[in-house]
């Protein structure tokens, strides 16, 4: 589906990519993974044919830049940074489905999947809202379009844990069509979403591998957590994960989408000391 | 076309939603409110009247200040969207860089250019009220250069736009560009140049090459038709191309420029980096 040879890219004098060699295939869901100035951001504007560069880029034997709408009419893109657009989500929505030639209900279904109210939001500035609301309309201006590849840039950074559930499932179920490249600082982040990983540093592919994950991304464990005592420092924290307790504090409810386990028991590892038990079921 | 119209219609969106119109527009409505509280239609200056004397004097504020702003506002938001991100988003759409370049440019035009037209107009009807004598040929061509005033500062707007890599190089540039043309517009300057031993067709071609002073000297021309203010030199342009001649230079070579500049600025941003 992809193709890069040996593609290089400077800036004045700093060289920012040192001849990366890639091939993504159809079903691939990648990882890109690296420090800050690795050169993530810049290979994926490459690809989205906002850069030039030395060497190929290829999407389906079509260059990028050459074949602009073509190639992005298959291509949906969440950026990491939100844009300070001043119109308001409805027009937004309105405006990508014009562009992009595509019926606006998927996207506004996604939308109010993710938790926002279309009949609230559509009226509001896009630059107003919160990073998280941000985020969300974003995911569903990208996920909402027919399209065979997904580029996100930390796409659940600003993401709350039921929006994250919804999100997983909504990736599980665009699995079999489409492929994606995941960039992110930390791959914890984004493991259990991909089948590849590719790592870079100063400009080049450092590791491309393979990912071996037996459980589905739509998954969701219900989840019991039991402490010796209540605390209101793990109140707090287990609230963000919106779970919902006994009357003193002391048995914890509520549900982790399956991709989230390892960030769920991350923020558990904190108070260990405080845990009788823990049991999670899928 | 149709991307172009979406293009066009999203800016004029966001700039409607933008801070600095507001400035705007209400700088160029509080100069015709200043205007009519000066009670200039009822003055006679120079032998000018009524709303005529009006419109001169909108003009030659007009011609002070929307250069300036056109261009200080352009290179801004231009760069600016460049840097807080906006084209990075935008331009992973499936949209062609021409209809993304020239429906902002068109988009652009149409919310900078509005409020100075509006503004005249609200001079007119003003004058319609107080029951003077509406001068609709002059307002007529007062339109057209406007129009062709402000393409032409949009084009060089843009072309800085596409070459400054930062908001403060933008501006910087921006500043000093009508800061140029402005020192080229003194008399003084072109003095110090004859004086030097510079011929006067070439001072004055100089004059005719800054579009700030076409428009200068076509405004003029509207109510002083033989030029008698511009001295001398008034016998070379009239000589040279005639009455309806310079209007239509006037007009058309703004107009030309802002094309040149701003077709140069595509070219140069559809060859390098877009975000």
């Amino acid at each position: 589906m992809i193709k890069l040879e040996n593609v290089k890219k400077s800036f004045r004098k700093t060289k920012v990519l040192k001849g990366i060699d890639l091939v993504v295939d159809k079903g691939d869901r990648i990882a890109l993974v690296g420090s800050n100035g690795a050169g993530k951001t810049t290979m994926i504007r490459c690809i989205l044919g906002e850069y030039t560069y030395q060497g190929l880029v290829l999407f389906d034997e079509m260059v990028p830049r050459e074949n602009r709408t073509e190639v992005l009419k298959r291509i949906g893109f969440v950026p990491q940074l939100s844009p300070p657009l001043k119109m308001t989500v409805g027009r937004l929505v309105n405006f990508v489905s014009t562009i992009c030639e595509c019926p606006k209900k998927p996207i506004i279904e996604i939308i109010e999947q993710l938790g926002l109210e279309y009949s609230e939001f559509g009226k509001r500035q896009f630059v107003k809202l919160s990073g998280g609301e941000k985020q969300k309309v974003l995911i569903g201006l990208a996920l909402g379009r027919p399209v065979d590849l997904l580029v996100m840039d930390e796409p659940t950074a600003n993401l709350d844990p039921r929006a994250r559930q919804v999100f997983f499932k909504l990736l599980a179920e665009r699995i079999e069509n489409m492929s994606m490249i995941i960039s992110s600082h930390r791959l914890d982040e984004v493991s259990s979403l991909v089948n590849r990983v590719i790592e870079m540093d100063r400009g080049k592919i450092i590791l491309n591998d393979h990912v071996e994950d037996t459980s589905d991304i739509s998954t969701i464990l219900d989840c019991t957590v039991k402490l010796h005592q209540p605390n209101d420092a793990f109140a707090g924290a287990i609230k963000e994960w919106q779970f919902t307790s006994d009357n003193i504090g002391q048995i914890w409810n509520g549900k982790v989408a399956g991709p989230d386990r390892l960030r769920f028991l991350g923020m558990l590892s904190r108070y260990s000391g405080l845990l009788a038990g823990l049991d999670m079921k899928e | 076309m149709k991307q172009l119209y979406q293009m066009a219609m999203a800016d004029i969106g966001e700039t409607l939603r933008a801070k600095w119109f507001f400035v705007y527009a209400l700088v160029f409505g509080g100069v015709m409110v200043g205007l009519f509280v000066s009670g200039l239609t009822e003055s006679r200056v120079m032998g000018f009247t009524g709303l005529s004397r009006l419109l001169v004097t909108y003009l030659q504020i007009t011609m002070a200040i929307l250069p300036i702003f056109m261009l200080i506002t352009t290179v801004r938001s231009v760069v600016g969207d460049r840097e807080a991100g906006i084209f990075e988003y935008i331009l992973a759409m499936p949209v062609s860089i021409s209809a993304w370049y020239w429906g902002k440019l068109v988009g652009r035009f149409v919310v900078i250019y509005l409020p100075v037209i509006g503004a005249m107009m609200l001079g007119v009807v003003y004058g319609m009220i107080k029951g003077v004598e509406v001068p609709w040929m002059d307002i007529v061509f007062y339109s057209g250069l406007l129009a062709a005033l402000a393409w032409c500062f949009l084009g060089i707007g843009m072309l800085i736009s596409t070459i400054a890599k930062s908001t403060d190089v933008a501006q910087g540039a921006a500043f000093m560009t009508w800061l140029l043309l402005l020192l080229f517009l003194d008399l003084i300057l072109l003095g110090a140049l004859i004086k030097e031993g510079l011929p006067a067709e070439t001072a004055i071609a100089i004059s005719l090459a800054n579009p700030m002073q076409v428009f200068r000297t076509a405004s003029m021309m509207l109510f002083d038709p033989h030029l008698v203010l511009l001295g001398p030199s008034a016998y070379l342009i009239l000589d040279n191309f005639g009455h309806t001649g310079y209007l239509l230079w006037a007009m058309l070579y703004p107009i030309a420029l802002g094309f040149g500049f701003s077709g140069l600025g595509f070219w140069l941003f559809k060859r390098g980096d877009y975000s």
